[in-house]
């Protein structure tokens, strides 16, 4: 097994943090999450963050997106440092460089599919006429075809996290950040989605970065980042990551 | 996003029910009380329209237009003598006992016209020669006094010229059916001579009521007010003098404003409260989604501005139904002219302000929260 964190070449890096701390709440119920964590993602790869419940992977996730900042350490994503930018420019930078997928959607239940989808090209200033053009492709891309008008809840839960990478990849962002896209679907859904996912990793300069737990998903991969108490303790890609996953699945 | 912002709230029909029949329901009760209001402060100055005089001459002690404290006779020469006064001329006015054909007892506002000049005339004549007023027993009676629930009662139908009715065991005769506004007192007008009326009247020592007078040509009417009062010792006073002498009076001895007033700061209240818990829940049903545009590049200006709309369509709307209802209202009643109502452009615009106040300050207890919404929100289970 590879421990150390990996040292790419710096210009197909498309994350990295370096000695990041963060910490939630006060006095006696203070609980550091992350305890100088590194953490590197490299340009067009799936990129995994496993590990047990609580030991900070959404944390870690959070702070790479840029939608929580660290207490201390640096964050530079797709080559640009996040650390000390205003909150205004990490929103922009947010905006039109990364896709999100939620574990639970995160759909706009009383608007339509392709109104849901055109989301991120709306915020990016896109016209609606054009928005909603580009998320029916899409949409059509994920198997949802002729169901544009339709509402989240008529979906199931598989359908609904199409929709979701749909919308994260609508506005051709250069990084997907997933939050356990398949913990809350079936086997056999969970693959479909994965293949959807490390179908869009393979797009060029796009990278990955999935947080989960779930071990199904793990062939997937092609890079796992191991985290325990607060820290990445182990990164695995090669003959270690066949390793790693022989291993987790055997357990 | 602005049109997704929408369909957000309309997507969430109980919510958007709820905002829009609250909002409806706060503007209904503050325009609607404000027009009664405003009805009911105009009925109180009616009087001085019906009359149309420019000066009003009272005994010293009366403060406003529907009180009356009578004056000696020789009142109306000590006025007519003042340098400026072109003319004066006595008005009897009190509220006296009629009776109808049916034999019911029905008050009436009685006004008794110098016979010479009838100056002080109804506004309006719809049947009848108002110069028959000179004729023995002759009344003038205005469309309210001529309904079968007034002096009317018994006849099976209004009262028509020519029928008769009592006043005082005295015999009472239409010469002619005038339009007046509505006396703040609510009795129907009936007019007769200045002589007939103090017949129709008990017997009492003072009878003169009022005197009505005119400033001489090109003479400022309020100059002319002065000298009356200051060579007579009498009150008088301009129209606008009047009026306004008559609000401060409604204003300061009676209910009436406090009354309103407080029915409308509680429409407002019930708008707030209604709406500002609505849009606050609405809000919070939504954070998980308004934190997902959050993490997806909505900036908080967006977001407020999202809100702002949202709250803001709601206010229109339900200030729209609101206004709409009240004139509904005013519609329904204006054949009965009861309650008074008076719609004011000024305060619908002053209501629309209030209830689009309330929006925002509803919106902006939910711009607080998603202000200090943390993105990351979404990425906890």
């Amino acid at each position: 097994m590879n421990t150390a964190p990996p040292s790419p070449s710096t210009d197909r890096l498309a994350v990295s943090a370096r000695g990041i701390v963060k910490a939630f709440g006060v006095g006696d119920a203070r609980t550091q999450a992350l305890k100088g964590t590194d953490f590197t993602a490299l340009e067009g790869e799936l990129h995994l963050i496993v590990g047990p419940s609580g030991c900070g992977k959404t944390t870690l996730l959070s702070v790479l997106a840029g939608t929580l900042e660290s207490d201390q350490g640096e964050v530079s994503v797709l080559g640009t440092r996040l650390t000390g930018l205003a909150a205004s420019q990490v929103t922009r930078f947010r905006c039109r460089h990364i896709g999100f997928i939620f574990q639970q959607f995160n759909l706009i239940p009383t608007l339509s599919l392709v109104e849901n989808v055109s989301v991120p090209l709306l915020l990016n200033g896109t016209g609606r006429h054009e928005a909603e053009a580009k998320a029916a492709e899409r949409l059509k891309q994920v198997g949802l075809a002729g169901r544009e008008r339709q509402r989240p809840t008529q979906l199931s839960g598989g359908q609904q996290q199409r929709v979701a990478i749909a919308r994260a990849l609508v506005h051709e962002p250069r990084l997907v950040i997933c939050d356990e896209p398949t913990s809350a679907l079936d086997s056999v859904t969970g693959h479909q989605i994965m293949d959807l996912l490390s179908g869009a990793a393979r797009a060029p300069g796009r990278s990955v970065l999935i947080v989960t737990h779930d071990p199904r998903v793990y062939g997937y991969a092609d890079r796992i980042s191991e985290m325990e108490d607060g820290r990445v303790t182990g990164v695995h890609s090669g003959d270690s990551l066949a390793a790693f996953i022989h291993a987790e699945t055997r357990s | 996003m602005f049109l997704l912002a929408l369909k957000m709230l309309l997507g969430d029909r109980a919510k958007y029910l709820m905002l829009v029949g609250g909002l409806a329901f706060s503007s209904l009760l503050m325009t609607q009380q404000y027009s009664v209001f405003q009805g009911l402060l105009a009925w109180t100055t009616s009087h001085m329209r019906n009359m149309r005089a420019s000066i009003w001459v009272v005994e010293a002690r009366v403060d406003q237009v529907n009180e009356t404290k009578a004056m000696r006779d020789t009142d109306l020469n000590r006025v007519r003598s003042v340098d400026g006064v072109d003319f004066a001329v006595p008005l009897f006015q009190g509220v006296l006992k009629a009776r109808a054909p049916d034999g019911s007892d029905k008050m009436i506002q009685m006004i008794g016209l110098h016979s010479g000049t009838l100056f002080g005339r109804p506004p309006r004549m719809i049947e009848g020669d108002i110069t028959q007023l000179r004729l023995p027993n002759a009344v003038v009676i205005d469309t309210l006094a001529a309904e079968m629930t007034r002096l009317g009662a018994g006849m099976g139908r209004p009262l028509r010229i020519g029928d008769t009715f009592e006043i005082n065991d005295r015999e009472a005769r239409v010469v002619g059916i005038c339009q007046t506004e509505r006396h703040f007192f609510g009795y129907p007008y009936v007019f007769s001579s200045y002589d007939q009326a103090l017949q129709y009247a008990p017997r009492q020592r003072k009878m003169l009521s009022m005197i009505l007078a005119e400033p001489k040509p090109g003479l400022d009417e309020a100059e002319v007010v002065r000298r009356i009062t200051a060579e007579t010792g009498l009150r008088a006073f301009t129209v606008p003098q009047m009026e306004k002498a008559t609000l401060r009076w409604v204003w300061t001895n009676t209910g009436i404003p406090i009354s309103f007033l407080t029915t409308i700061i509680l429409g407002f209240v019930v708008g707030v409260a209604i709406c500002g818990q609505t849009f606050y829940s609405f809000v919070l049903e939504n954070l998980r989604n308004l934190g997902a545009l959050k993490a997806m590049g909505a900036s908080n200006g967006l977001l407020a501005a999202m809100l702002l709309l949202q709250s803001m369509t709601v206010g229109v709307i339900g200030f729209g139904i609101g206004i709409g209802l009240t004139a509904l209202f005013g519609l329904t009643i204006a054949k009965s002219g009861q309650p008074p109502f008076k719609i004011d452009a000024g305060f619908i615009v002053q209501a629309m302000g209030a209830v689009l106040l309330i929006c925002a300050l509803a919106a902006l207890f939910g711009i607080r929260r998603v202000a200090k919404l943390e993105p990351a929100i979404v990425f906890r289970g």
